[in-house]
């Protein structure tokens, strides 16, 4: 049985006080607390087992190294990967995706199409503009509708044997937009062209299945699903992995160094380059283990039922606007009031203990796209509940009323 | 007056407050109250970009002294910027550059001055600082 406050009381941080109020924390899009378990087995590794990985043959190393690839093994299994060596350790999402642009200069050439949609995160954007940039291919959009839906007939359009790979999120962190992903994965593969999914807003809430989905790369976040910061991870498929170059030079990812020939390691440790934050990936491991114990149709039910809740409730508010009014969404509500700018009331409700994110949400397009300069988002974790709906609204309500 | 006695002015005017309400509440009815920029000011030359609010910032001299006229898109920015207006406008360049801004400490707003904090105030503040190390070269 899912019980929201045994959960709550796994995570030490949701008890605390901030400006003297009961924290309400909102801004899980941005990052998720951290239960015990995950804090604990920081504190483990460095305690107990730490020492560089792959490399020596004294125990600690070797006790090391088998929980780092034991960890890669969870994540094999989350995901539903083929073979453990198509899961890359990375930074996180944003360096997931920048290696596998970086790989694609060896494949797109000028005249080639980089596809990516209207509803990404900066992180989605940016790598493939320096793709573009590198080797003259072209970016192309695919556009939303005003529920900050993608278009698909445009998708359809748009789509021609130039499209060499088509980058969008499974989950759009702005507005919450749940994307048709399959249908974007299925339709691409029939001109031939790659598919990468940006899973950092995904993973929070639902269990991917990579193999399912046939998408070709697929990635994520550590912090984002419970896990320590600078972790992420990269799923590709075998076949991909094997034709993209390595990212960077360095230890581990090679076979064998000379001046005149380097030749690279087998994956994954060709795309793992120097000591990784081993403590990071080990504890990734704990952090998908601790989700899966919570369930994801546990989290998904109870998020769905904030995000039912919390949208009802704000719009009691005179004024407010809610963007991205999508079927599908996830737990995410990003809204404004009229007249009222979006930092003013992030200001205020801090002060009344909760936090959110206002601002662009590093997703400018879709800003600009509503023409205004942000919004305020609300984004639910299963570990929060309707009282903290509650307190929210009054916030807001509060700060309304000092503001106009 | 001088800007450290407009600042102790403005300290003593907080310290009528109790808590951070009435402090904010002061601070939205300044932002109302501060006097627009000129339309013609309010121009991407003059935008200091902040991550959230924008803050326009215009100045010119008169008389030896530094008037500034500034705006900005969120009212608690605006408060704050009417604030630092007050306090640095209708200055030498040299009073401007020798001054320092503690006393926004002093009125319980220092979160707002962080150099992390992405609202453009201290951008602003350096704004200020340039326009007046630009009016004393020019003098």
């Amino acid at each position: 049985m899912f019980d929201v406050q045994k959960v709550r009381a796994q995570f030490p941080i949701l008890s605390q006080t901030v400006n003297g109020k009961p924290l309400v924390y909102f801004d899980n899009g941005a990052t998720a607390q951290k239960p015990q378990v995950v804090i604990d087995a920081v504190s483990r590794y460095y305690s107990e087992i730490n020492a560089n990985i792959h490399r020596g043959v004294h125990t600690l190393s070797q006790l090391a190294t088998d929980a780092y690839e034991e960890s890669r093994n969870t994540i094999q299994k989350h995901l539903n990967a083929k073979y453990n060596h198509e899961i890359i350790f990375t930074s996180g999402t944003t360096q997931g995706i920048n290696l596998v642009a970086n790989g694609f200069a060896a494949i797109v050439k000028a005249g080639d199409e980089v596809m990516v949609s209207g509803l990404e995160h900066h992180s989605n954007i940016v790598p493939w503009q320096f793709l573009c940039e590198r080797t003259g291919a072209k970016l192309v959009v695919i556009p939303m509708n005003d529920q900050g839906e993608l278009i698909l007939s445009e998708f359809d359009n748009l789509l021609s044997d130039k499209t060499k790979i088509v980058a969008v999120n499974h989950i759009s962190n702005a507005l919450g937009t749940v994307n048709p992903i399959k249908y974007i994965i299925d339709k691409a593969h029939g001109v031939g062209a790659a598919v990468l999914i940006d899973g950092a807003q995904a993973t929070p809430h639902l269990r991917p299945d990579v193999q399912e989905l046939d998408c070709d790369f697929y990635v994520f976040s550590g912090h984002k699903v419970c896990g320590p910061t600078g972790t992420g991870i990269l799923y590709g498929k075998e076949s991909w992995l094997n034709q993209l170059p390595p990212y960077m030079g360095g230890g581990e990812m090679i076979s064998e160094v000379t001046f005149e020939k380097t030749t690279y390691a087998e994956l994954p440790h060709k795309f793992e380059a120097g000591t990784p934050n081993i403590a990071g990936g080990i504890v990734l491991g704990t952090a998908i283990d601790y989700m899966n114990g919570i369930g994801f149709d546990n989290i998904a039910k109870h998020e769905q039922e904030l995000l039912e809740y919390g949208t009802k409730r704000l719009l009691e508010i005179e004024g407010l606007k809610i963007y991205g009014t999508s079927e599908n969404k996830a737990s995410v509500i990003s809204f404004n009031i009229e007249g009222i700018h979006p930092y003013d009331i992030g200001t205020i409700i801090d002060k009344l203990g909760i936090a959110v994110r206002t601002g662009h949400h590093c997703a400018q397009p879709i800003m600009n796209y509503f023409n205004i300069p942000g919004t305020i988002r609300a984004s639910f974790a299963f570990y929060n509940t309707k009282e903290e709906i509650d307190t929210f609204v009054e916030a807001v309500k509060k700060a309304q009323m000092m503001l106009s | 007056m001088t800007i450290k006695e407009i600042q102790e002015e403005i300290v003593d005017e907080f310290s009528m407050f109790d808590d951070w309400m009435q402090r904010y509440e002061y601070i939205i009815e300044l932002g109302k109250n501060l006097p627009l920029i000129a339309d013609q000011y309010k121009i991407e030359e003059n935008l200091i970009k902040g991550c959230q609010s924008k803050v326009w910032v215009h100045a010119e001299e008169k008389n030896g002294s530094v008037v500034f006229t500034a705006d900005s898109d969120a009212i608690l920015t605006k408060g704050i910027i009417a604030i630092l207006v007050r306090a640095f406008s209708n200055q030498s360049p040299k009073a401007i550059l020798d001054a320092d801004t503690d006393f926004i400490d002093a009125i319980g707003l220092k979160e707002h001055l962080s150099p992390t904090r992405a609202n453009g105030l201290v951008s602003m503040i350096k704004q200020i600082k340039m326009y007046a190390l630009a009016f004393q070269a020019k003098a």
